[in-house]
Order: C-alpha cells, then sequence, then structure tokens
C-alpha cells in the first residue's frame, strides 16, 4: 500500500509533465481547425463576390429609344387592317426608316447594315406586339424603347472597350460615333432587365432568359420529389423494420450503398435505354428527366432515412408494442413520425444533389436549345445547371454575365430548399 | 468471480426449485421454459405459477434470466432476433403461445411497465388514451376522457397533471413519467402487469410512491415485478421467486424467503454474499 501512495506522487508529478504538451497538441489542434474554417469561408466569399459582380452585368439592359412612324405603306398593310394582315406587317423596315431618319448622313448600304445592328434582332417583335396590342396606333408616330444589340450592350457597359482599337472591338468606330449621338439626344438609358427573370433561352443573349429554365428545374424537382420520397420512405422502412435477416436482405444492403456512389451519367445512360427506348417516355422532357435523377437521389434517401429510423430509441418501440400496438401501428404512428425530421432532411439533401446535376439530363436531351417555356411535365425543357452549362459554352461576350446570373438564380433556389430543410426540421422535431 | 467460478456446481446445485412455485387456481402458469438467444440458453427447465391478484416479485443477480422470463409472460421476447422460447405457458385457460394466439390480443390482456420510463412524446393525454384508441375501447371523446382520467387517477398522477394534460409526457419528471406509463398500461385494462424493475431509475420519494401505488393496483389486477432491490421485494410482493444463472432456485411466500429461505444460494443472495 505504501508502495503505492509513492507511485502516486511520482505519477502526479508525471502527469504535469506531460500536461503541458498535451495543451500544446490542445491548441495546435484547435488552430488548425480555425485555419481550416477560415480558408473555406474565404473561398466562398471570393467565389460569391466573384460571381455576384460577374452577374451584374446581366440584370441590366441597355435600350435605344426610337421614333417608329407606324406607316401602313411602309408596314405593306390598309389601314383599317385586322390581326393577321398586321402580323405580316414589314416591321424591319419600319425600323430602318426610323434609324435612317434620325441618321440622314448614312448613305452606303454597308454603314447602314452596320447602323441596323446596333439593335436587336428581337426589336421588330417587340415593335410588333406593341401595335398588334393597340391597332389604333397604326398610322401614327410613337417613341419606343427598343433592346439594344448584346454588342452594343457590352460595349456600353465596359467603358475600357473604347480605348481598344477598332480591329480588337465589335462596335466599330463609326458604330461609336452614332452611339455616342444618341446618348447626347438621351436615347440611350440602362434599365432592369427584367425580361432575364421571364422570358425563355434565346440565341441572342439580349433576350435569353431564366424562365424556361427555372421552370424546367421546379417541374423535374417536383417529379423528383413525388417519386423519391414515397418510394425511398418505403423501402427504407421495410428494409429497417420489416426485412428478415438473410442474404438477400443483406445483398440489397450492399448494393443500395454502392449505387449512392454510381456516377451520374450512367444513370442517365439507363434512363435513355429503359425510360425512352423502352417505355418510350417523351424525351427532353420533366417528366423523364425527374425520373433518372429519382434513381440517382433514391440511394441517398434510403440511407439516410435508415439511419433516421434507426435512431428512434427502441424503448419507443416496446412501449407501444407492450400496449397491443401490431408492428405495422408501431412503425406508422411512432417510429417514422419521430424519424420524420431525419427523413426529411435526407430527402433534401438528395433533392439538392439531383437539383445540381447535369450529367445524366444530357443523355436523355434535356441539353436541348429550347425557347419555349415548359407548361407540363411532358414538355421540352431544360434544367438551370444545363442552362448554365449552355450558356457558358456561348461565344457571345454577353452569355458571361449570364451565365453568373443563372448560377445566382440556381444558388437562391438551393438556399430556398436547405432553409424548408431546416424549417421542416424544427416543426417535426420532438424532444425527449 | 466467484460466480463464474461456481458455475458448473451450481447447476449441479440446483436441481429442483425448492419451495412452492405452483399455485391453485393460478392466473398464469408456466412449465418447463426453455429460452434461448441463438445457441446460449438463458432459461433452463422453468416451472412457475403466478396466483390471481398478487404481487409476485422475481429477483436474482444481474443476467440470471428474470428479465427475460418476464418477457415470455407477454411474448415481447418474438421482437428480438434469434429469440427461442419453448415450454408451456397459460393465461386463465389459454395457451399464449398457441397458434391461434395473437400476439396484439394477449399484450391487451398482459400489460408490461419498463425499466426506464418511455412515455411517447405526445401529450400525456395522447400517452394514456393511445391503448383505449387502438383497442377501441372507447366509444366516443366522453367515454375516452373517462378512461383517461380514471387511468391517471389510479396511477395516482391525476392531481399533478390534471390541469396540463395537453402537455408533452416527456416533460415530467422521472417518477411522473413512470406513474404515466403505468396509468397508460392499465387504461387498457389488462388482467396482469409485468413490470420490469419499474423503479430502479428513479428517486427514493419516486420509488415509494410508485411502491405505494403497486400496493393499490393488486386490487385489481395481477402484478409480476422484477426487482434488483429486495427491500423493494419485501414491501410490495406476497410471493417472491429467486433466480439464478437462468434456473428458478426458490419460490415462497415472501416473508419465508427473506426470514427463513431453504436454499442455500438464495441465502447468499438475499444476505448479500453476491448480487
Amino acid at each position: 500500500m505504501s508502495n503505492k501512495m509513492s507511485h502516486n506522487i511520482n505519477n502526479t508529478e508525471q502527469v504535469r509533465r506531460s500536461l503541458k504538451k498535451r495543451h500544446r497538441q490542445e491548441k495546435r489542434f484547435i488552430l488548425l481547425g480555425k485555419l481550416s474554417v477560415m480558408t473555406g469561408f474565404l473561398f466562398l466569399v471570393f467565389l460569391l463576390a466573384d460571381i455576384s459582380i460577374k452577374a451584374w452585368p446581366a440584370f441590366q439592359q441597355s435600350w435605344i429609344q426610337l421614333d417608329v412612324s407606324f406607316d401602313p405603306q411602309k408596314l405593306g398593310v390598309e389601314a383599317p387592317a385586322d390581326e393577321d394582315a398586321l402580323k405580316k406587317g414589314n416591321y424591319r423596315g419600319v425600323l430602318k426608316q426610323s434609324l435612317y431618319t434620325m441618321f440622314p448622313d448614312v448613305s452606303t448600304r454597308r454603314d447602314k447594315k452596320a447602323l441596323f445592328k446596333l439593335i436587336s434582332s428581337g426589336a421588330e417583335y417587340q415593335i410588333r406586339d406593341t401595335l398588334l396590342a393597340v391597332p389604333e396606333k397604326l398610322g401614327t408616330t410613337q417613341q419606343m424603347w427598343v433592346l439594344a444589340d448584346d454588342d452594343v450592350d457590352s460595349f456600353l457597359k465596359e467603358p475600357k472597350m473604347r480605348e481598344l482599337p477598332q480591329d480588337d472591338r465589335r462596335i466599330k468606330d463609326n458604330q461609336v460615333a452614332w452611339l455616342d449621338q444618341l446618348r447626347e439626344q438621351g436615347r440611350i438609358e440602362s434599365k432592369w432587365n427584367w425580361a432575364f427573370l421571364t422570358s425563355g433561352d434565346s440565341r441572342e443573349p439580349e433576350q435569353a432568359g431564366i424562365a424556361g429554365a427555372l421552370r424546367g428545374t421546379m417541374l423535374t424537382i417536383l417529379v423528383v420529389l413525388a417519386m423519391s420520397f414515397p418510394l425511398g420512405l418505403a423501402a427504407a422502412v421495410y428494409l429497417e423494420e420489416f426485412a428478415p435477416q438473410n442474404r438477400w436482405t443483406d445483398l440489397i444492403e450492399i448494393n443500395v450503398n454502392n449505387l449512392a456512389a454510381v456516377p451520374s451519367i450512367v444513370f442517365g445512360l439507363l434512363g435513355l435505354a429503359v425510360f425512352i427506348s423502352f417505355f418510350g417516355v417523351p424525351r427532353s422532357a420533366p417528366l423523364v428527366g425527374g425520373m433518372v435523377l429519382t434513381l440517382m437521389t433514391l440511394p441517398t434517401i434510403i440511407i439516410a432515412s435508415r439511419a433516421s429510423l434507426k435512431s428512434v430509441p427502441p424503448s419507443i418501440r416496446d412501449a407501444a408494442l407492450a400496449l397491443g400496438a401490431s408492428k405495422v401501428q408501431t412503425v406508422f404512428q411512432h417510429v417514422v413520425p419521430l424519424a420524420m425530421p431525419g427523413i426529411l432532411t435526407g430527402t433534401i439533401i438528395g433533392m439538392a444533389q439531383a437539383l445540381g446535376e447535369t450529367a445524366p439530363l444530357l443523355m436523355i436531351g434535356m441539353v436541348a436549345f429550347i425557347v419555349d417555356i415548359p407548361q407540363g411535365i411532358t414538355d421540352s425543357a431544360t434544367v438551370l445547371p444545363v442552362q448554365i452549362y449552355l450558356w457558358a459554352d456561348s461565344p457571345e461576350r454577353a452569355f458571361m454575365a449570364k451565365t453568373s446570373a443563372a448560377i445566382i438564380v440556381l444558388l437562391l433556389f438551393l438556399v430556398t430548399m436547405n432553409l424548408l430543410a431546416v424549417v421542416l426540421r424544427k416543426r417535426f422535431e420532438r424532444k425527449w | 468471480m466467484n460466480q463464474v467460478a461456481e458455475a458448473p456446481d451450481i447447476h449441479q446445485a440446483i436441481k429442483e426449485t425448492v419451495g412452492s412455485p405452483f399455485a391453485e387456481k393460478p392466473k398464469m402458469s408456466t412449465r418447463n421454459v426453455d429460452v434461448f438467444y441463438g445457441d446460449k440458453q438463458a432459461i433452463f427447465d422453468v416451472g412457475l405459477d403466478i396466483g390471481n391478484h398478487e404481487v409476485i416479485a422475481l429477483i436474482g443477480p444481474s443476467g440470471c434470466g428474470k428479465s427475460t422470463y418476464l418477457r415470455c409472460l407477454n411474448r415481447m421476447n418474438d421482437t428480438i432476433p434469434g429469440c427461442s422460447v419453448t415450454g408451456e405457458f397459460r393465461l386463465d385457460e389459454d395457451d399464449i403461445y398457441a397458434k391461434g394466439m395473437d400476439p396484439v390480443l394477449l399484450r391487451a390482456r398482459v400489460g408490461m411497465v419498463f425499466q426506464k420510463p418511455n412515455p411517447f412524446p405526445k401529450s400525456i393525454y395522447d400517452n394514456v388514451a393511445y391503448g383505449p384508441k387502438l383497442h377501441g375501447l372507447a366509444g366516443n371523446r366522453a367515454e375516452l376522457d373517462e378512461i383517461v382520467v380514471s387511468s391517471l387517477q389510479k396511477a395516482g398522477l391525476y392531481e399533478e397533471v390534471k390541469d396540463r394534460l395537453n402537455v408533452s409526457g416527456t416533460g415530467l419528471s422521472g417518477g411522473q413519467q413512470q406513474r404515466l406509463c403505468i396509468a397508460r398500461t392499465i387504461a387498457v385494462s389488462p388482467e396482469v402487469i409485468l413490470m420490469d424493475e419499474p423503479a430502479s431509475a428513479l428517486d427514493p420519494i419516486a420509488t415509494a410512491t410508485i411502491e405505494e401505488l403497486i400496493d393499490e393496483l393488486r386490487q385489481n389486477y395481477t402484478i409480476v415485478i422484477v426487482t434488483h432491490s429486495m427491500q423493494q421485494a419485501a414491501r410490495v410482493s406476497q410471493r417472491t421467486a429467486y433466480f439464478h444463472l437462468g434456473k428458478l432456485v426458490e419460490v415462497g411466500d415472501t416473508n419465508q424467503i427473506f426470514t427463513n429461505p431453504q436454499h442455500q444460494l438464495t441465502e447468499n443472495y438475499i444476505t448479500g454474499r453476491f448480487g
């Protein structure tokens, strides 16, 4: 006993000596942790700042004011004209006419062409729609704002471009002079670009919008939710609560876990072969996109749901069973509701993953150039990540800003979904 | 250490249950009970009767099989994978393990209170009302209210919670939670209540309340209680059964077991040589 006591005194000394080292280790680890968090945070801030700065021009759009005279003769229609006749009018001619009137010095064919290039090729449809809305304007002259061409828009947004030699810019010196003249007359204005949020895709950057991709994403996500949540929940509940423990269950379990790691493009190939080629589901549509993404999301949902079901204390099952609840009643009245926060979190994480997926959708034709905003789940559509991919690939300078702007919209969509997850979690969470 | 070293001898020593394991007109009777967890045998040839309206205490050192035996009585062992039960079990005249016996019906007749209070994370009212709703015992809301109130009264909890029946059951103190679990069990009007160390997670005052409650419940129910506390067994039970290493060593009137045990092992246990 006394021997032990003396040991103890020595031990205290020993512990004290080792203490310094341990504290040092602790401090080092905490420092390291702080550093890594800071690094991650810095990268995030840098990314967001970079995207925001690059995206800003996409939300602004240059407009040019023209005096448009709806001359029946120039349009090639007879007043009073019905709608069909008005639709067929020569609006391009009207636009050219108003530009030539504004710049009477422009005479050569080449210059005229350059002058007409200042405005967007969509401008003729814009003035056509104005006239169609109010046919009484036929025969009058209207002051109208029309979209500037994307090259003009980019030029106006970047003052530095002016200093480049003429050969290095798409807006030539004569065009610069015309623009300066227009600006002096107050005929150039930069406006908030609502069209970006309300119109579909276009080959012309100044007309291209995100609405089609946004709607496509929403429809696709709805399909994914409607299919993957019930399927995933049922599979998880069966595997966790009802499946007998045997080799088949083990096999299925291993496969589910492995499916979560399968490259997503493989699911796209599967969707192409099974859903489109075999079952004849319309391609390029949110329905088939949602089905493919469901395949990809299911393992995530199943794994998360099983973990959540497993974490429900067995004492709750015992309590319900001992009161005479059947197995199904126990599971659906007690275990599943208690596991719901975890199941929902898993589902939303899976959905967020699906939301950002591009590769499998390329395989099933959702990469097509689609102008119309999809109205249902069988219409051709594209989704935000694919839209970003398409725009990033386009040569026009203005699409660079559109790409960043689309990324911002995608990120906002993700943040909204994550907030939803937090809210749902809080709502369903129960304290023990 | 001692137990392990002694083990082979003990199996020799416990050849037959000493005392009076059988009763006349028992509420439940069990014969030749063997329980296996996989290959490991947990209970060896136990035969025991549980008399009508009596409190019988099952005592014994940890791992002696008393909880396992208890869980056989309402077939809660069915839920444990790899657990197999053989032997004869009767509740009145019904064979508990017969093919035709639905465990759901059995558990409505044989209720259970667990070691750790396990109220559902729902309101106090919903906790008690769950069983009656499940079995359709109440025709309407008023009847259900009556069942809930009377169950809480019988469990001695009503006065403390009558103003907050909508508060979550998990917010109560440990002792109150356990009484809520008892109220929940008696709301189904079982014939037998199994209690698996119902007071082991509670402080002495809450324990005393539960013990008084058990004494009152005896009027209407048959109670089988597993306990680690010999004082508790002495206070609440009329008969006591002593288990050791999966065997039933001795059964007798509680007084006799604690004052004049017949078997050497029983004496060693109640005098505190091991346990």
